[in-house]
């Protein structure tokens, strides 16, 4: 590289709530960005998944059909389809225009706690507390999953894909790492339950939360510890934990209704955003903004950076 | 013309013929003349042709009078028959002609003609009818049968019965009846050349003959002319058949006169036979050029006159008197009228046989008898009586009314024998010859078996008879004896073919079941319950006997209808019981107190890390876009392996050779990305490489202990056994593995689990009391003893196995109805979702969801619950809000709680360790660098 690339700007961590919205859908379970984070998706527990732009606070369209709530959901890379899983042990492809069920794929023994496309949205990857992680085809009708991976000894807490891995934490303490490509298992120990894993952005890290409040980076390739974060609450619920949209800063929920931030090499705290009363459910960053989604009790608000603008109306800008 | 025209100037008288000749040329020789064997005449096809023919005359037949070309008839083409059927040619005439021979002149014109088929009807008729009469009056009667057989006649059912019986076209209908043979006359058909008898010697002749006829010849009797009914339609005389062409101009008319008055069917007959006849001759070609040849058969009168002396001027008889109709039957002996011999059997004798000289007796026949008086022509059928109870008292007046019961094998009515039976009384042997029943098809054994089951049911029978009796005799039987015979009832039949019995369900108990085994055997063999107290035994009293009976009757039940109700009730073993290979995955999680004292070090790494060989399935790679690591083998998942079920081995993870289908494709994998993985296969090799990664193991493993002495912790034994090498360390790594393992192996028995637990619980008192630094753990435990539905946390090695125990028990639970909220609420797996408001007490008791609707009142509420939740653990309602500082008062208490328990065990809290951690500095350097690296 002949000339260094322009030094990015310092990262700023969401301060400011700029959105709130209303579900109205019982307790949000989770809250996500889509694909390219101009909406997002709440899962209540009234059974419902509905679809907003949290930038302009406006609901778009709310899907009814799963049998018991809403647990987890993700929309595809076209944002033509969503995927969920609910308590209600079934797995359901929607089409988000129609917003009918495309499909429901059902084989778990339990509820369904974390879904996930893949990059090409052929295959919906679901986790569930019979702790079996199951593969589903979105391609051919065929009812039964792709592949069962049966190998944790608890409940899959959190699933995440990457191009080529699946990225499970189970109950039972550990975090598995299933590589297509290499075809091999990594099986890393933590110990205590987990509750949420995510790859960080560059595909190097895991970053795993698990219930001793404890968030831990690890190296994918050879499990070693990088970084512990600690600090927040994080005994009893399944907490999600995130990376911000440059990988500078690990941010996790925590029970005492506050949204943690640590940077990330130092393993500073680096921000406690006090959110609200209750538990912080569910946490989502934006792909490519300063961006929070955070969802507590019955709502969801939106966090941004301090020098954002409101009413700059495009969330891109 | 030209000549004449020409030559007109010049010569004009003179008139020329013909062509002129070519002028000559000067030195020209003169052509010779064709001499005339060589003059050829060609048709218009431009063949030769031969002035005599071969057919018809006037045309060539053939290469110079032999054959079609000078090489010989036309070969046909050859055709292989391999390849192709050569069609079978079936040569006629016509390949044999000239296309000029089947032209319309020729002598075979293929000109349409009317087939028979679709001639008209009249013609038809006259036919049918003129077929109808010479029936009749054949020259042979009967000859219409060969007219029959040979046309496609359909036969009407009757007519087929009646040939079946004898019958003959021609004949009557009736028994066949002696008479006198008509005279023959001579047929008028038959053309009789040279001397015609004279009528007398003829007649002579046959009464000559009459004498040495056989008397015994019968005939059929004679047929019924069938009437014309034919309407006289013209303005003929009647009779007036007018003359018939064919007749007049080559009939038998030569001889005979012509008869215009023809005097009915004699007549029909003689004109239509003659016509028979004259198309029998003529067969072939026909045609009237030949005229009459030098071959022909006969020579007709050409030059016969039609005198009107050939015409009969008097209608004659219709018949000569005998109706015979040609028959050459043998004279009937009037006189002798011997009307036995009617009666004779005249059908074929068997060889051997010989008909009886005289006739047997003629049956006697009896009157029937006369009947009584008062006697009714009506059947009554006398009701049958099923011994039950409730017809008992029926059965019991039926009983005096009669006076015995007719029942039991001993009064069996001789109607109820069979052969066989009979055959017995009468000490017969038994026939030889096919084998009369089934049983001869089976074997000795089994129809032993058959045997002992009839019996079985017959004293069955037997016994339900006596017992009705009994019930019958006694309505006070007492509701014991009831009880036990209502067992009886149902055991017997059900028990009588109850198969070997491997049910023991007095194990434990070798004489009962000794006694019970007794017991069911003799109630297969028929034994009422009653006399099988024998099998009780007697030291007992005689309520504890009564109580065995029935207990044995119940187990005996249950055994019988096991195979039906219970069987549904169970799926199938995960792995067969008479087969000891299991399959198990090939590589399991191990050494999980290796790995909590390594995270307990932060010592991330390769001490927590497993790494297996696992197949993703072909689809899943497809759809990821992502090449199959494995492409040539089949598996999918875990590789497994196949092992004794309750091998020890099924319980470590001792690195063996493995078989496995991946093992080549595991190389080449290695091969491939060895650089960066370079212990991917060598888990399964058994190589220096496995030796390498112990010895890195055992590094860390010293290093870890270095530490923990620093730290001035109790050296876990863990750490030593993994230190020291697997094989030595058999049964903790036992102990420790049986967790991992236990959904995948099924249930081993009962003592290994044991043992296991036992070792385990050391092991943990040991390893996991002192690292137990999660506030969950005591919380843990006295939940486990309070429900055991409730699943918590694995975050100890005791925990862990919970979790794998209701990870299995799982699909049970979640099968239950949605619409038990609170009840899944406490089935909760892992981390909880979170509540809206959070106030808990432990995490376990917030269960589950969160309130969506916050309100003040529900602080009270809340309060309320909690402190019921103090007292009685009722954990159910927990979606209640909880407020956060009241979750922090909690969790004070908790931790109080939590101090308390942990005050036994000397183990540092897992704050205190992670500000060891932090301050022994194991890792903050490197670690910013390495972060720094991955940063960049």
């Amino acid at each position: 590289m002949a000339f260094p690339s322009p030094r990015p700007a310092r990262p700023e961590l969401p301060r400011q709530r700029v959105q709130t919205l209303q579900c109205g859908q019982g307790a949000v379970r989770a809250a996500r960005f889509n694909a390219d984070g101009n909406y997002c998706l709440t899962c209540g527990s009234d059974k419902t998944l509905k679809l907003w732009n949290p930038h302009k606070g406006t609901a778009l369209r709310t899907y009814q059909g799963h049998g018991y709530e809403v647990l987890d959901a993700a929309g595809s890379f076209d944002n033509s389809q969503i995927c969920s899983g609910g308590a209600d042990k079934a797995v359901a492809l929607w089409d988000v225009t129609t917003g009918q069920v495309v499909r429901k794929y059902r084989g778990h023994a339990g509820k369904v706690n974390c879904v996930q496309f893949n990059q090409e949205s052929t295959v919906i990857v679901s986790g569930s507390i019979d702790s079996t992680v199951r593969c589903w085809d979105c391609r051919s009708r065929r009812p039964d999953p792709v592949q069962l991976l049966d190998e944790a000894k608890d409940g899959i807490s959190s699933v995440k894909l990457s191009a080529h891995e699946i990225l499970t934490g189970s109950v039972d303490g550990r975090v598995r790492r299933y590589d297509l490509r290499a075809g091999q298992l990594c099986s890393d120990y933590i110990g205590t339950p987990i509750t949420s894993v995510c790859f960080s952005k560059d595909g190097q890290c895991v970053l795993a939360a698990s219930l001793d409040s404890t968030l831990r980076l690890l190296d994918k390739d050879t499990g070693e510890l990088l970084g512990e974060y600690t600090g927040h609450t994080s005994t009893t619920y399944r907490l999600d934990c995130v990376l911000n949209e440059q990988d500078t800063h690990v941010g996790c929920a925590s029970e005492d209704g506050h949204v943690y931030f640590w940077d990330l090499l130092e393993g500073s705290l680096a921000l406690s955003l006090p959110v609200g009363q209750g538990v912080v459910q569910s946490l989502a960053f934006h792909p490519r903004l300063s961006c929070l989604l955070v969802a507590t009790q019955g709502q969801v608000t939106l966090w941004r950076e301090d020098s954002f603008q409101p009413g700059g109306g495009d969330p891109d800008t | 013309m030209a000549a004449a025209e020409s030559s007109d100037s010049e010569e004009e008288d003179l008139v020329s013929y013909g062509s002129a000749l070519q002028p000559l040329q000067e030195g020209e020789r003169i052509k010779k003349p064709v001499p005339l064997q060589e003059q050829t005449v060609k048709d218009a096809k431009g063949r030769y042709q031969r002035f005599h023919g071969a057919f018809t005359g006037g045309f060539s037949a053939g290469y110079f009078n032999t054959v079609g070309t000078k090489e010989g008839w036309t070969p046909s083409a050859f055709v292989s028959s391999r390849q192709k059927r050569a069609d079978r040619t079936t040569l006629g005439p016509e390949d044999f002609m000239d296309e000029e021979d089947l032209s319309e002149f020729g002598i075979a014109p293929k000109d349409i003609t009317t087939t028979d088929d679709f001639a008209s009807k009249a013609k038809d008729r006259i036919k049918e009818k003129a077929r109808q009469i010479a029936g009749v009056i054949a020259p042979i009667p009967g000859t219409t049968a060969f007219d029959d057989l040979i046309g496609p006649s359909k036969i009407t059912v009757g007519v087929e019965l009646l040939r079946k019986m004898g019958w003959k076209e021609g004949q009557g209908i009736g028994p066949r009846v002696k008479r006198k043979p008509c005279r023959q006359k001579p047929d008028p058909t038959v053309k009789i050349y040279g001397c015609a008898l004279p009528p007398g010697l003829s007649e002579g002749s046959e009464d000559e003959e009459d004498e040495y006829q056989p008397e015994n010849v019968t005939f059929a009797p004679k047929d019924v002319m069938p009437v014309d009914l034919t309407p006289k339609e013209n303005v003929h005389g009647l009779g007036y058949k007018g003359l018939d062409p064919s007749q007049a101009l080559f009939g038998a008319s030569g001889r005979e006169h012509l008869n215009l008055f023809t005097g009915g069917s004699e007549e029909t007959s003689n004109l239509l036979g003659d016509l028979r006849h004259s198309k029998g001759r003529k067969l072939g070609i026909t045609g009237q050029a030949f005229g009459v040849g030098a071959l022909e058969e006969e020579d007709d009168d050409i030059y016969a006159t039609d005198t009107l002396s050939k015409y009969d001027t008097v209608l004659k008889d219709e018949e000569p008197g005998d109706g015979l109709y040609g028959w050459t039957a043998p004279k009937q002996y009037k006189s002798k009228k011997r009307p036995e011999r009617d009666f004779k059997y005249i059908g074929k004798v068997l060889a051997g046989f010989s008909l009886a000289s005289k006739s047997s007796a003629p049956v006697k026949i009896y009157p029937p008898p006369s009947l009584p008086r008062n006697y009714r022509p009506f059947h009554y059928f006398r009701p049958v009586l099923v011994a039950g109870n409730e017809n008992c008292h029926l059965q019991k007046a039926l009983q005096e009314s009669t006076g015995k019961l007719e029942s039991g094998p001993a009064h069996q009515s001789r109607h109820a024998l069979n052969a066989a039976q009979r055959r017995e009384q009468l000490g017969e042997t038994e026939l030889k010859g096919p084998a009369p029943s089934i049983l001869e098809y089976l074997c000795e054994k089994d129809r032993e078996r058959l045997k002992e089951v009839k019996q079985a049911s017959e004293q069955q029978m037997k016994a339900k008879m006596e017992s009705q009796q009994a019930a019958n005799s006694r309505l006070q039987s007492a509701s014991p004896e009831d009880a036990a015979l209502k067992w009886r009832t149902l055991l017997e039949g059900q028990l009588a073919d109850a198969g070997s019995s491997d049910f023991k369900p007095f194990a434990k108990n070798p004489e009962k079941q000794k006694r019970y085994e007794n017991f069911v055997k003799s109630l297969k063999q028929g034994e009422k319950v009653e006399t099988l107290e024998r099998f009780l035994d007697p030291n007992m009293t005689e309520w504890e006997r009564g109580r065995e009976q029935e207990e044995f009757c119940r187990a005996a039940m249950f055994y019988r209808s096991s195979n039906s109700t219970l069987s549904s009730r169970f799926t199938r073993a995960k792995y067969e019981d008479d087969v000891d290979k299991v399959e198990v995955p090939r590589d399991q999680e191990n050494d999980i107190d290796d790995k909590e004292t390594a995270v307990k070090m932060k010592m991330f790494g390769k001490l927590t890390r497993d790494t297996f060989e696992w197949h993703p399935d072909k689809l899943l790679c497809k759809r990821f876009n992502v090449r199959d690591p494995y492409p040539d083998s089949s598996v999918v998942g875990l590789p497994k392996v196949k092992r004794d079920k309750y091998s020890v081995f099924n319980f470590l993870t001792v690195p063996e050779p493995t078989t496995s289908v991946t093992q080549a494709t595991t190389k080449k994998i290695q091969e491939s990305n060895s650089v960066n993985k370079p212990k991917k296969s060598s888990r399964w090799d058994v190589s220096d490489k496995e030796k390498e990664k112990k010895d890195s193991i055992s590094e860390f493993i010293s290093l870890a202990r270095s530490k923990a002495e620093n730290q001035q912790q109790p050296p876990v034994p863990a750490t030593e056994q993994c230190g020291t090498g697997t094989t030595e360390s058999l049964p903790t790594v036992v102990a420790d593995e049986d967790k991992n393992r236990e959904e995948e192996s099924g249930r081993p028995p009962m003592d290994l689990f044991k043992a296991i637990f036992v070792s385990s619980s050391d092991e943990k008192s040991s390893s996991s009391e002192e690292e137990s630094d999660e506030e969950q753990q005591p919380t843990t435990s006295e939940r486990q003893s309070e429900t055991t539905k409730q699943v918590d946390m694995p975050d100890s090695s005791s925990s862990n196995l919970q979790g794998t125990v209701t990870a299995t028990t799982d699909p049970g639970i979640s099968s239950l109805p949605a619409s038990k909220r609170e009840l899944d609420a406490t089935e909760e797996f892992g981390p909880k979702l979170p509540p809206a408001f959070s106030s808990g007490t432990t995490w376990q008791q917030q269960t589950v969801v969160p309130a969506t609707f916050p309100g003040p009142s529900r602080k009270e509420k809340h309060r309320k619950i909690r402190e019921r939740h103090k007292t009685k653990k009722e954990r159910k309602r927990k979606k209640e809000k909880k407020k956060k500082h009241k979750k922090q008062k909690n969790k004070g208490k908790h931790k109080n709680k939590k101090s308390e328990k942990d005050s036994s065990s000397d183990t540092t809290d897992s704050s205190d360790s992670l500000s060891d951690m932090d301050t022994t500095g194991l890792s903050p350097k490197e670690l910013l660098r390495r972060l720094k690296q991955l940063q960049h």
